[in-house]
Formats: C-alpha cells, structure tokens, sequence
C-alpha cells in the first residue's frame, strides 16, 4: 500500500494547498477568481489526461466537451432555469451526449487522424456556438445569475465557489484514478500499450476507448458548468480550438504518466500565464520560449522532474 | 480419432499474384500437440494469422468446435477459447508479468466494464494469475514489469498469458523464437507439462523440440501441407526430406 499512497502524494498534497490557500494569503477576490479558473481548467485537463494517458487517445476538441456544458448553462439560464440541479446534470449529459455522437465516429480512425477528426467536431460546436444568435452569437452571453444549489446563492460566495472548486476537482482525480485502476482502466491501458495483444486476449478495444470518451467528455461538461458559473460569462471562444491545444497543452506540459500530471500541468501554465502578463508587455513571447524549452528539456512533463533529478544524482 | 476440435476445409489466402496458404485442410484433435514445420516462407505464420483471426481467409472455411469461426474477429474467436501466442513477443510492457496475466484471466471471468474497483485487489484474478506464473516458472518475477525482463522471460509469459485464459486450444507461434539454450531447455520442459492437457499448433523451426513434443505434424511447403503423420512417419517420409530438408543435408539434420 506505501507505494501507492506515494504515487498520489504530489496530487493530494496539491489539492490540501488549493483547499488551504484562502487561510494562506490568498483570500482576496482577484487571486480566488485565478484559482477558481486555474482549478476548473485542471478539471478539463485531467479528464482530457485520462485519454491521452490512459487511452492513448490525444483529442484536439476536448474544448467542445466544456462548451456543451458551458452552453447547457446559458439555455437553461435564457429559460430561466438556475437550480443546479438540473442545471448541473443537463450541462454533464449533454456533454457526454455529444461525445458518444463524435467518439463512435472518430474511435475509429487512430493517430493524426484522430487528432484531426476531433479537432473537426471541435470546430463544428465553435461554429454552431457563433451562429447561435439568440445567445450572442460571437459576442458571447451574459448570464442572469449564477446557478442556485437547493434554492441558496451558494456559488455566489466567492469563499464557497473555491471550495466547490477544490472538491469537484479532487472528485475528478479521484474519479480518474479509480477507472484507470479498474478492470475496466486496466483493459484501456492494455489496449493503449499493445493494441494486439489486448484483441488476442478476446477484448475489443472499441467499446472500452468509446466509454472512456464518454467518461472524458462528462467530466468537461462538468467542467463547463462551473467555468460559466465562474465566469457569468459564456462565448464560442471557450469552444475555440485554441482552448482545445491549450488544455492539451496543460496535460502534456504536466506530464501523462498519472493523472496528477494534468493537475500540475494545469496550475502551472494558468498561474505562469497569469504572472508573466503582470512582468511585461510583450509576455506571450516569452511564455512560448518557456513552454518550448519545458516540451524540449521534460520529457515526462513536470512531474517528471523529481525521477528526472533522481536520474541526474545517480549518474 | 475423435471429432476435431479445430478443422480447416480448403483454406486459401494470397498477398498478389502468391498463395501463401494453398488449399490447407488440416484437423486438429483434442488434447493433441500438433506441429506445424516447413521452411521459412512456408506460411505457418500466415496460418497461426489466419486461425486466430489477425487475417482474414480468402476462401475455405475454419471450423472450431464445430462452430463456423471463419468470418468472425479476432477477440470474438479469444472469447470462444483460441489463444495464441506470438512470435515476436507481444505482452504490454508497462504492465508488471503479473498484471499482464491477470488481464488474460480477466478475459475469462466476468465483464470488465467494471469501473471503480482496483483490478489490482482482486484475488480471485491475482491467485489464477499466480497459478499460470508458476506453471511457467515466473512466479518469482511476478512483480517486474514486462519491458524490463529477458527475452527468455517473455517467451515464458506470452505461453503464461496464453495459459491463464484457460483456453480450449493453445496456438503457439515459436514459442522457442530467439530463445537460448538453457531458456529452450526450460521452455520445453514447460511445454511438455502441457501435453495432454491442451490442444496446441505448435509452429516452431527447432527439430528436436518438435520432435520431442508433437503427436503429430504438419509439413508446410509453399503454402502447401504436404504431409502429416506422426513424428515417425513423417520422419520416414522421403517427400518431405527432399521438399523440406534437401536431399542429402538434410538427412543429416533430421534428428533420428
């Protein structure tokens, strides 16, 4: 058992810090406001990490997944629905919706093709989001009001939405680390590392990469939600392939060999964005150059750097 | 000889303008080791392919248990109860030999659209996977992961893979591939201990191994079986000496 709990330390050590960073300094309502999207970001990010890790398979549209649920929370809000209790499970079906439509088509191809193929329905949902006129089209929506919970404001106090936060993130891990452990998990791996040999074994790896996409998209409807609720705002730019390439981006930075990986990965370049556009003007600039030089120099993401240390010592 | 457990009627299969499986009818009987021998280029390969599915025949018909499997995938005929291992190691390398051999029981028991329970704690998969491990002699290893083991070790748990899914016929593509001679020794003691317990097609280009293991055998030449017979007849056969083997160097080889 002592391996496994070091194998989680880094993400539960993380997500204590994010509980904790009201109490620590960093209570006031802009730094909350950075945790709040840098936490939802890593909710999209580990569940697009259970793909690319678990699966092996690399989507350039998981944006789209965070739209239906960002978009799910404008409807609803137009009709003048805010229980998040219909609210929530509305924003998470039509996620997975849409991803079990797209992943029983795009399942089939593997490699650039399934990059691309996914990067097409992303665009799909980004165009379908602009022409939407009756939600603002391009220009985007503004809501009436953040969703309730059992009839209270609660996300309105900006304390609460942190907590919220912190727990639907922790859930989304968890919830990642229990499938990838699973027997279910342990065929999707199986089918990532050696896809003959999971079909000679008698498992079609088909239906297990399509519920995984299911699982994946949920979760960044999931993630959509919230980020409208965080936001009070929802455009097609959060649908945009950029945003797509960004969270992949996210995971790949963080490294893919545990789902924490997304999670550092996440924090990292929201919180490094963040704090280079105070430093300089021309800011994008540099924070391209970091991120080229962390894809050349970490191989395994950031966290890989401590084995990578290790390597280095004993060498 | 009693109803075969797998039957091939007129298999044919060509790449172009070549046969690489010429007609090939072949009936395998329970609890027999059969052999599959023949040059290289012969298409046994293409035959342990074309058996367990990774190709699909152009015509002819595969019958196993009697069921009609010709048309169905490869994990369809898994389920059924064909395994195969293959020539050039195949076992997930970022798996432990333990996990590798569990996901094969795993094949056997129950769904794995199982979602929120550590595969890891179930004993019931672990303890069957054990018992394929140590009737391979890998028990010791359980816990290293694949990619870090020997080449001997591979061969050891692609048959301990083949193995714990309990299956109704093994098909073993030299399993003796690359193997030394101290593994080759071992191998073929492992292999012994599964005669009579399991129906095996065994392809495989050590004589002595085959030889030593079969009931009977298949000589492949061209896509063709020329002969099958047991070890003796086919041994006697001067067909197959000259075809396979070579006219006189070939006598040599042949172990007597």
């Amino acid at each position: 058992m002592l391996p496994a709990v070091r194998a989680e330390a880094p993400a539960i050590l993380l997500l204590a810090a994010l509980a904790a960073a009201p109490f620590l300094g960093f209570g006031e309502g802009y730094m909350l406001t950075l945790l709040a999207r840098a936490m939802i970001l890593a909710m999209a990010a580990v569940s697009l990490s259970l793909l690319v890790g678990g699966a092996g398979l690399v989507s350039m549209g998981h944006a789209a997944m965070m739209g239906f649920g960002a978009y799910a929370v404008v409807i609803l809000d137009d009709m003048g629905v805010t229980d998040a209790a219909i609210v929530l499970p509305t924003a998470i079906a039509a996620a997975g919706a849409f991803a079990l439509a797209t992943g029983a088509i795009a399942i089939r191809t593997s490699g650039v093709h399934f990059i691309m193929i996914t990067l097409a329905f992303g665009q799909m949902a980004f165009f379908t989001a602009s022409s939407l006129a009756g939600y603002g089209g391009d220009d985007g929506y503004t809501l009436y009001s953040r969703s309730d919970v059992l009839g209270l404001r609660l996300l309105d106090d900006r304390l609460a939405f942190h907590f919220i936060c912190v727990g639907a993130l922790a859930l989304t891990w968890l919830l990642g680390r229990l499938l990838l452990a699973s027997r279910f998990g342990r065929v999707l791996r199986a089918a990532k590392g050696n896809p003959l040999r999971a079909q000679a074994l008698g498992f079609d790896p088909f239906p297990y990469r399509l519920t995984a996409y299911v699982i994946a998209g949920a979760m960044g409807g999931a993630a959509g939600f919230l980020f409208a609720n965080a936001t009070e705002f929802v455009a097609p730019a959060y649908i945009s392939w950029q945003r797509s390439g960004e969270l992949l981006f996210m995971v790949i930075l963080g490294g893919v060999a545990g789902l924490h990986g997304a999670l550092i990965g996440a924090l990292g370049f929201v919180l490094l964005e963040e704090w280079l556009s105070h430093q300089w003007e021309h800011w994008r600039i540099l924070f391209g150059v970091l991120l080229i030089l962390a894809v050349l120099f970490l191989p395994n993401g950031l966290s890989g750097i401590p084995a990578q240390l290790a390597r280095v010592a004993r060498r | 000889m009693s109803a075969p457990l797998l039957a091939l009627h007129g298999v044919q299969k060509r790449f172009g303008g070549l046969a690489v499986t010429d007609d090939v009818s072949l009936d395998i009987a329970p609890a027999e080791i059969h052999a599959v021998i023949g040059p290289n280029g012969a298409g046994k390969t293409t035959l342990i392919n074309e058996i367990s599915g990774v190709l699909k025949v152009d015509a002819g018909r595969i019958l196993f248990g009697g069921q009609d499997i010709t048309a169905l995938s490869m994990p369809r005929r898994a389920r059924l109860g064909l395994a195969r291992s293959f020539q050039i190691t195949s076992v997930v390398n970022a798996f432990s030999a333990l996990e590798n051999t569990a996901l094969a029981v795993q094949a056997r028991s129950g769904s794995s659209f199982r979602f929120l329970r550590p595969a890891a704690t179930e004993r019931a998969l672990n303890e069957a996977a054990m018992s394929a491990l140590e009737q391979v002699g890998l028990a010791a290893r359980a816990e290293t992961p694949a990619g870090a083991m020997s080449h001997g070790e591979k061969r050891q748990l692609e048959l301990a893979i083949a193995l714990a899914t309990e299956p109704r016929l093994l098909l073993l593509d030299e399993p003796l591939a690359g193997a030394g001679p101290e593994e080759t020794e071992r191998l073929i003691g492992i292999l012994r201990g599964l005669k009579s317990r399991y129906t095996i097609v065994l392809v495989e280009h050590d004589m002595q191994a085959v030889f030593a293991l079969a009931d009977r055998i298949s000589v492949l030449v061209y896509g063709r079986v020329i002969a099958t017979g047991t070890p003796d007849a086919i041994r006697a056969n001067p067909e197959v000496r000259a075809a396979y083997l070579g006219e006189d160097e070939g006598a040599e080889a042949m172990p007597c």
